[in-house]
């Protein structure tokens, strides 16, 4: 499928997605969290989609909200497309978890739980990956802040 | 175990023992929490993070130039490679044409990394399964790689020979001789590497039908790499995404379909001849040309994302950048080949016997540097 076969298809399954080209070599889906899982289980089981390959997942930090990015590639159709979900609420930010879509989800989330707080609803093991259990803060936030550990230059 | 317990009526305890995070067969520093029933695993919790260095976050404030010379800190084993991910990034992001010497020069130098890195882990196979002299020789051969990067470019291991634009210096004058002695010379070896280990009967035995992953399971766990392609699943971005000269060689791409660890195995052993072809290929056609295409000191990449895919002995290596204009990226992910395929093992060892995990292990070529970044 072309950009314009999938921008047609997922506007008639999720007409609120933002999409947009510009500035990014992949077509960008952007939705609320509240849509996320159920576009992403018609985009991976599809046959015509059939999204079956993620490679690569994370958040971005943005001033006014977060941003979750999710890489999707598909090993039959050789399709290419980037899903985002786009997270208003900076206090407490949660989505729901991709993992029992695709499997590596469950590693990767846990990795953006560890440093960015992002909470996944119904992640079945939501622990800190690379830092220790107690670590305070969130270190990829943009507001996040350690004298010891941070040298500016 | 069920034959014992019927007869005595014993029961047995399921226990936790910590693989790691000092343990050999771990290459670094990684500890696995093993669940085990006798010596049987039940569950298996991988907890890593004992080398993270926040990579990512220190690149938010480094310019992209420091930003390539992080990067071979993180994949030791494919330095050449991962500096090449970060520098076409910004020649992509910067339509920035690097002339065809440039082209060759790294793919050579990306198939010779690759070479050297089949050829550590091959040994490193050898040790975990208690076959030292594998260590010995495949160690041997390395080092004439290691040698050719020396003399070219002053480093052994964490090169930084690639910069945005080109290369740092042209190849040295005994470049072109001495890879084609190391192809002569790795041309009688690598059979050999094959009757030690390959046809050998204990290995073959510790190998076959261990740690199966099926292709469905291997898409969704998002492997990469000879681990992916060992399960039947034809992801080589060296084909389906060509960069620099892999679309002007001709090589194949080893695809084998049981997803066991002696399939892990093999698909290396095929894949440095293949290698070794791509070189032959190129080594005697090095066009002439700049080698660095003019650049700025300071460079900026425009407003937007950039996503660079390259890949590396071990799979998809992948550099994501939000930039908003400036001089350091807002925001930069590196996607770790080893991060996704070591989390495989949660799968994969299940069921399995602690000895049968080392094998895994070592088929599964983790650095575990790479995935804690």
């Amino acid at each position: 499928m072309d950009n314009e076969a999938l921008k047609q298809q997922i506007t008639t399954w999720e007409p609120t997605a933002e999409l947009v080209e510009e500035g990014s070599q992949y077509l960008n889906v952007i939705i609320a969290p509240a849509q996320l899982k159920a576009l992403a289980e018609k985009l991976k089981n599809d046959e015509a989609m059939k999204f079956d390959y993620m490679f690569s997942l994370t958040c971005v930090d943005y001033p006014e909200h977060f941003m979750m990015v999710y890489h999707l590639q598909s090993m039959d159709h050789k399709h290419e497309m980037v899903l985002k979900a786009k997270i208003e609420d900076k206090e407490n930010p949660a989505v729901d978890t991709l993992c029992n879509i695709w499997r590596t989800a469950e590693f990767h989330e846990r990795e953006v739980y560890d440093l960015f707080g992002i909470k996944f609803n119904d992640h079945p093991d939501l622990r800190r990956l690379l830092l220790t259990d107690d670590w305070k803060g969130y270190p990829l936030r943009k507001d996040y802040v350690d004298p010891v550990n941070m040298i500016s230059y | 175990m069920e034959a014992v317990k019927e007869k005595t009526d014993l029961k047995t305890q399921e226990y936790f023992v910590n693989m790691g995070p000092q343990h050999p067969s771990t290459h670094g520093v990684l500890r696995l929490m093993l669940g085990l029933d006798g010596e049987i695993i039940t569950s298996i919790q991988p907890h890593i993070g004992y080398v993270h260095r926040s990579i990512e976050k220190m690149c938010e404030f480094d310019n992209y130039r420091q930003i390539v010379h992080l990067t071979d800190r993180m994949d030791y084993l494919s330095s050449h490679t991962s500096n090449e991910a970060v520098s076409m990034l910004i020649e992509n992001a910067l339509e920035i044409e690097v002339s065809d010497r440039v082209k060759v020069i790294r793919t050579i130098f990306d198939e010779l990394s690759r070479i050297s890195s089949h050829q550590l882990w091959w040994a490193s196979v050898g040790m975990d399964l208690g076959a030292l002299t594998a260590f010995l020789y495949g160690f041997r051969d390395r080092e004439m790689i290691n040698d050719i990067f020396e003399e070219t470019c002053g480093a052994r291991l964490t090169m930084n020979y690639n910069v945005p634009g080109g290369l740092m210096f042209d190849i040295h004058p005994n470049f072109q001789k001495r890879v084609k002695e190391f192809i002569t010379h790795f041309k009688t070896k690598l059979p050999e590497y094959d009757q030690l280990l390959s046809d050998n009967v204990i290995f073959r035995m510790r190998t076959e039908g261990i740690g199966v992953i099926s292709k469905e399971d291997a898409i969704s766990f998002g492997l990469s790499g000879p681990t992916a392609r060992a399960s039947g699943v034809a992801l080589d971005l060296r084909k389906s995404h060509p960069y620099m000269a892999y679309d002007r060689v001709d090589f194949e791409s080893i695809v084998m379909d049981s997803g066991d660890t002696y399939a892990r195995y093999k698909v290396r052993i095929l894949e440095m001849w293949e290698s070794m072809k791509i070189i032959e290929q190129l080594i005697d056609n090095i066009p002439e040309g700049d080698i660095q295409a003019p650049t700025k000191a300071l460079i900026k990449l425009p407003k937007g994302e950039f996503y660079q895919r390259v890949e590396t002995a071990r799979g998809d290596f992948g550099v994501y950048v939000v930039s908003e204009g400036g001089k350091s990226p807002y925001r930069l992910k590196f996607r770790s080949p080893s991060f996704s395929n070591l989390f495989s093992l949660t799968q994969m060892a299940v069921g399995g016997k602690i000895a049968d995990l080392v094998a895994m292990m070592a088929t599964l070529d983790i650095v575990v540097p790479d995935i804690d970044r």
